[in-house]
């Protein structure tokens, strides 16, 4: 017994260290496989890839709060929602949209403007608190949009949501760019994927990074070091709000409809245990979250109808036996 | 005119329920500053076990007292075998995703177990019909439930400032480190106190259930209006879980009834005035701990 755990301990050290001696290699193959992705699979595993994408920049933009600035927010799915019906509103063909374009290079600002400001409404209010207090007024405050949108129909369309929400297009004068193929499509939102890892890696390795980590470890004392830790605390809350106002989006274009299932508790508590289970403050373990957290309930539904149990019965035992998630057992934290 | 009495007798009755279970969430934070997550669960799984003792022995009363014991039990074993292991870890993030997982389970499984339909429980035989009340009709259930709840209000009341376990809890309260230092065994105070409040959510589900029928989706909506009120009211006081449910319970039923499409979010103007002035509660215990 004890020499199996000393064996499993230097196999783990010994893959942690090559994964630290060769981690360039390894994001530059990850990058490549990621490429020729579409053309090796099927229809039905290249949509698992978007979603897991989707859902992976949604796990991250939760990661700069819960792993890195110490925020256990319950209530991400308000802005992933909120990102999905404001892209809805601006885009859909339905008759209670506006049905403006489909162009993303208006359409993104408006989604980035559009949850960039209720971040701040949400921020500014909920960031009055901090623990239990902040993470039950998060959950609320989802929870009260999620509400909303099932009741005012007139302009959510119910619990129905909004749909024919066309996929986007890119375009100035007569550049044009479309799409509305599936596998055009994951290009889109594999680019996304990228400019968010790189944007939050250069993140939270900068100055402003490091102080969140700082307010994480002790906030006290970052005040006492003359720091303004509110502003520090609201800025890393409006960005990742926006980011995941843009995954929200994303995954309205890809579905081609927002329901209000967008802005549930159910969808808060997903990406928090992706961040939980592929390790909260690493970025690259929210991804393996997100990775395993979508394709679990795919192959569990095969052999159980109780997918949502497994998925609970997962976050509790990550909880308890390995609270640094995947990434933790793997890498040395920090 | 009529409506106002009404809809004031109807935002009391749902205040009352607000209570019962902001109480069993005030009572575990203010011992073991665990948010129990999954407390809404326990409220809806009340319920629906109180409704299958129902249909099964046609005796409301009984399933009054055995649906909370069953639940209070359950909540004794989970805190006793899981909960105590992941004290003190990480300020209590842990314990709250635990109980978060565990509403995950819980909802599944009660899903699995009942269906996803709606199920409605009628009132107990002697307290059904209407009786006229300040000039209107009302329901004799609702005006017993009333009752109802200011009885446990007293009852908790005197529990805690009058007698002896009252007065570890309050030491608890204050210090558990130091109450378990003079000899009191503070682990089953906390198994005790799991229970009670778990208990006291099955007891809500259990009463609402004629009201508000069952159906899932149910646990979250409760598990939200209770945050509420202990986000206006304060953690850790009788006196802010009392307080803060007639404030959310009458400004959720007058909102259902005048903006029915914003009822929520008149609870969230509230929320937010609150927060603006008082960050930790109209009557909780004063700083964040």
């Amino acid at each position: 017994m004890g020499t199996e755990r000393t064996k499993i301990i230097t196999h783990i050290a010994t893959a942690r260290s090559w994964l630290a001696a060769n981690s360039r290699w390894v994001l530059i193959l990850t990058l490549i496989l990621a490429l020729i992705f579409p053309f090796s699979v099927k229809t039905y595993i290249l949509s698992l890839g978007i979603e897991v994408l989707i859902f992976a920049i949604f796990a991250m933009s939760l990661d700069l709060l819960l792993g890195y600035t110490g925020l256990p927010s319950l209530g991400h799915a308000a802005f992933f929602g909120l990102g999905a019906y404001i892209l809805a509103y601006v885009s859909s063909n339905s008759e209670l949209a506006l049905g403006l374009t489909d162009n993303l290079l208006i359409t993104l600002p408006i989604v980035i403007l559009g949850t960039a400001l209720s971040a701040v409404i949400l921020g500014f209010l909920a960031l009055r608190t901090s623990g239990v207090f902040f993470l039950m007024i998060t959950l609320a405050f989802a929870q009260m949009l999620f509400s909303i949108a099932i009741r005012w129909s007139s302009v959510t369309g119910g619990s129905d949501g909004m749909t024919g929400v066309p996929r986007p297009t890119l375009g100035i004068g007569t550049w044009h760019l479309s799409f509305t193929d599936r596998a055009d499509f994951y290009y889109l939102v594999l680019a996304f994927f990228c400019i968010t890892w790189f944007l939050l890696r250069y993140i939270v390795r900068s100055p402003f990074g490091l102080a969140l980590r700082g307010i994480h470890a002790n906030e006290q004392r970052m005040r006492g070091l003359g720091y303004n830790t509110f502003r520090y605390k609201f800025t890393a809350f409006i960005v990742s709000g926006v980011i995941a106002g843009i995954a929200g989006m994303l995954l309205s274009q890809y579905f081609w409809h927002a329901v209000p299932h967008n802005l549930f508790w159910n969808m808060s508590g997903q990406a928090l245990i992706m961040v939980v289970v592929g390790g909260p403050g690493t970025l690259t373990g929210p991804v393996i979250g997100a990775t395993l957290m979508r394709l679990l309930p795919n192959f569990a539904s095969t052999y159980t109808e109780l997918s949502e149990t497994l998925m609970g019965l997962v976050l509790i035992l990550f909880v308890l036996l390995a609270p640094g998630g995947i990434f933790g057992i793997f890498h040395k934290k920090r | 005119m009529e409506t106002l009495v009404i809809q004031t007798l109807n935002g009391l009755v749902f205040s009352m329920l607000l209570f019962v279970m902001a109480a069993g969430l005030s009572l575990i934070f203010g011992q073991m500053d665990v948010i129990n997550l999954a407390h809404g669960s326990f409220y809806l799984l009340g319920g629906y076990i109180g409704f299958t003792m129902i249909r099964q022995y046609e005796n409301y009363w009984l399933a009054l007292i055995i649906a909370p014991v069953i639940v209070g039990t359950i909540g004794f074993i989970i805190e006793y075998a899981i909960l105590r292991r992941i004290y003190g870890r990480h300020h209590h993030l842990n314990q709250v995703l635990f109980t978060f997982g565990l509403a995950l389970v819980a909802a599944d499984l009660i899903r699995w177990n009942w269906g996803s339909y709606v199920i409605t429980v009628a009132a107990p035989p002697q307290l059904q019909g209407q009786v006229p009340f300040l000039g209107i009709q009302f329901p004799v259930y609702r005006l017993a439930v009333i009752t109802f709840g200011l009885t446990i209000g007293a009852i908790l009341w005197i529990g805690i400032e009058r007698t002896r376990i009252g007065m570890i809890l309050r030491a608890g309260v204050s210090d558990a480190k130091l109450l378990s230092g003079f000899g009191v065994n503070i682990q089953l105070v906390f198994s005790g106190v799991f229970a009670m409040g778990t208990a006291l959510a099955a007891l809500a589900g259990v009463i609402g259930a004629p009201i508000h029928s069952l159906y899932p989706g149910l646990d979250f909506e409760i598990l939200i209006l209770t945050l509420a009120v202990v986000v206006v009211g304060g953690l850790g006081t009788l006196k802010g879980a009392f307080l803060g449910s007639l404030l959310i319970g009458m400004a959720d039923t007058f909102g259902k009834t005048f903006l029915p499409e914003f009822a929520l979010f008149l609870i969230f103007a509230v929320m937010a005035s609150v927060l603006i002035l008082r960050p930790s509660g109209l009557w909780g215990l004063r700083g964040q701990r």
